[in-house]
């Protein structure tokens, strides 16, 4: 899993039919002191979280499509946690 | 998923099995600023309702097939949904 920020969201009215009604967030990557870095990636909110906070996201398929309950989803992004606080020695 | 913009059309005259009428499009991928990265990229088009000059998300790898139906075929990129508001840092 990866850390990172929500810096924005994704409102879609034409959309693959899988993704009706779900909420997309665009997440950019940090490292563990929360210090951004260049990549981001788009992916499905399941925790309710918003611009500004420190996510935790899953960025693997199969764990991808056991959360959101399908077998063939084309889903690889979720986010599945809100971060409070990281130490590392 | 990231975001891209798509550039243009690509018309094939011969695809193999299963990918008979996918629209196929010229994708540039954006980073969170919305500013072009790296070279452009030929994306299957899941919402079949895409066009140039739309802002898109597309899924790469394993998940791009996934979105097409029959799902079992040679498809690397395919954009999942088109951008009405938002994306990453203006």
């Amino acid at each position: 899993m990866i850390l990172g920020r929500v810096i924005g969201s994704i409102t879609s009215t034409i959309n693959h039919p899988f993704y009706d009604a779900k909420k997309l967030m665009v997440v950019e990557r940090t490292d563990a002191a929360g210090v951004p870095l260049t990549d981001y990636l788009i992916a499905i909110d399941t925790v309710d979280s918003g611009p500004g906070d420190r996510v935790l996201v899953l960025d693997e398929g199969n764990g991808a499509r056991q959360i959101v309950g399908s077998k063939d989803a084309p889903v690889r992004s979720v986010i599945v946690g809100i971060v409070d606080a990281v130490s590392s020695s | 998923m990231l975001l891209g913009r798509v550039i243009g059309t690509v018309v094939p005259c011969v695809v193999y099995e299963g990918l008979e009428g996918v629209p196929m499009l010229m994708v540039q991928p954006l980073d969170k600023q919305g500013a072009p990265k790296g070279g452009p990229l030929v994306a299957a088009d899941s919402t079949r309702m895409a066009g140039p000059g739309e802002l898109v998300y597309y899924e790469g790898g394993r998940e791009a097939a996934l979105a097409l139906d029959p799902w079992f075929v040679p498809v690397d990129h395919t954009i999942i949904g088109i951008v009405d508001a938002g994306g990453g840092r203006p």
